[in-house]
């Protein structure tokens, strides 16, 4: 008993990640297939909007992938196919957002950040650190603020035990 | 000067919040649609059978939005819950308002849509059938119902996905249709 449930546990770790596309969509010619398949992955479902279209079982999605593979049945390029459902559906339909003026923050946003950040730490580490040289003495103690010192610290010490 | 400086984190963080508070407030449905303002695509649906009234031209295709009058083109599925919701809407905006409302039956069975319209009332006047759903992909549809207001000349001047709403339908859709005319 244990043995099968380790064996099924092991089967498990080779299983990848099933596809929605059905058998009567899968094209003969495995190079085309192949192309409709990297484009599958790139086009948002529109119904569930977080999956791709290569992921997702609504019939707006199986809708699509058909489509994708009849455009490049007709000879479309991959680019030219992208552009027919871009064409009805916007920019919202590609998983992944076209680097635009609208999209300017989202692509540079994080690096901007990550620059500022890196500045702001450069800024306060260097005024620190002249802040920390402007406050060391420039000539070391004297014998008698030695002496005074050391009676301090010893008065100090005597404080301790007693309390 | 520096005492505020301390106070900039929890202004930031204050932006944040209220910027992803709007958010929850937003419709994730409500996507642009890329064909506003452009020409309606180019599309020919045979006619939908078993209706009351049924004309001998009652396929609905391109040539039915460039007659001059601003029409409403539906999307709509008899299996779809909220198109039963906003059927009185639909209903009064062809019959109350005089606009012309024309349907794209959206992957349905004929027999089943017939009914439909039989139970509910049918307020189009032409209705195209669309069973492989394919005329709606070229419209952008993606999911029913789905309402477009066109101009006199074809193009899509509104786009509403969703069900219609009283406010819907009389902050959009009736000032484009009555004050394009």
């Amino acid at each position: 008993m244990r043995l099968i449930s380790a064996l099924l546990l092991a089967l498990s770790l080779f299983a990848s990640p099933a596809a929605a596309v059905l058998p009567d969509e899968i094209l003969d010619d495995p190079a085309l297939e192949s192309r409709a398949r990297e484009l599958s992955l790139e086009l948002r479902c529109l119904v569930c909007q977080n999956q791709s279209i290569d992921d997702s079982n609504a019939e707006l999605a199986r809708d699509l992938r058909l489509l994708v593979r009849e455009r490049l049945i007709a000879g479309d390029t991959n680019e030219e196919a992208m552009a027919y459902i871009r064409a009805r559906y916007g920019d919202f339909v590609l998983l992944r957002p076209p680097v635009q003026r609208s999209t300017y923050l989202l692509w540079f946003g994080p690096i901007g950040i990550v620059i500022a950040g890196v500045a702001i730490v450069m800024v306060t580490s260097r005024r620190r650190r002249k802040n920390a040289a402007a406050a060391t003495p420039t000539s070391p103690l004297s014998s008698t603020e030695r002496t005074r010192l050391d009676a301090a610290l010893a008065r100090e010490d005597d404080n301790g035990d007693r309390g | 000067m520096r005492r505020l400086l301390y106070f900039l984190p929890l202004v930031i963080c204050l932006g944040i919040a209220l910027f992803f508070y709007r958010g929850l407030d937003l419709n994730p449905r409500d996507l642009p649609s890329a064909l506003i303002n452009k020409p309606a695509p180019e599309f020919s649906l045979p006619a939908l059978p078993g209706r009351d009234i049924q004309r001998a031209d009652d396929g609905l295709a391109r040539t039915d939005l460039t007659t001059g009058k601003p029409v409403v083109v539906n999307v709509w599925a008899s299996w779809c819950i909220p198109c039963v919701a906003e059927h009185p809407l639909v209903d009064r905006l062809a019959k109350r308002e005089g606009v012309t409302v024309h349907g794209i039956n959206y992957r349905d069975r004929p027999d089943a849509a017939a009914a439909w319209l039989k139970r509910l009332g049918d307020p189009y006047a032409k209705v195209g059938k669309d069973e492989s759903g394919r005329v709606s992909i070229d419209w952008g549809v993606y999911g029913v119902p789905e309402t477009y207001v066109i101009d006199g000349n074809g193009v899509i001047l509104y786009r509403h996905a969703g069900a219609l709403s009283p406010e819907i339908l009389e902050r959009k859709i009736l000032p484009l249709v009555k004050g394009g005319g």
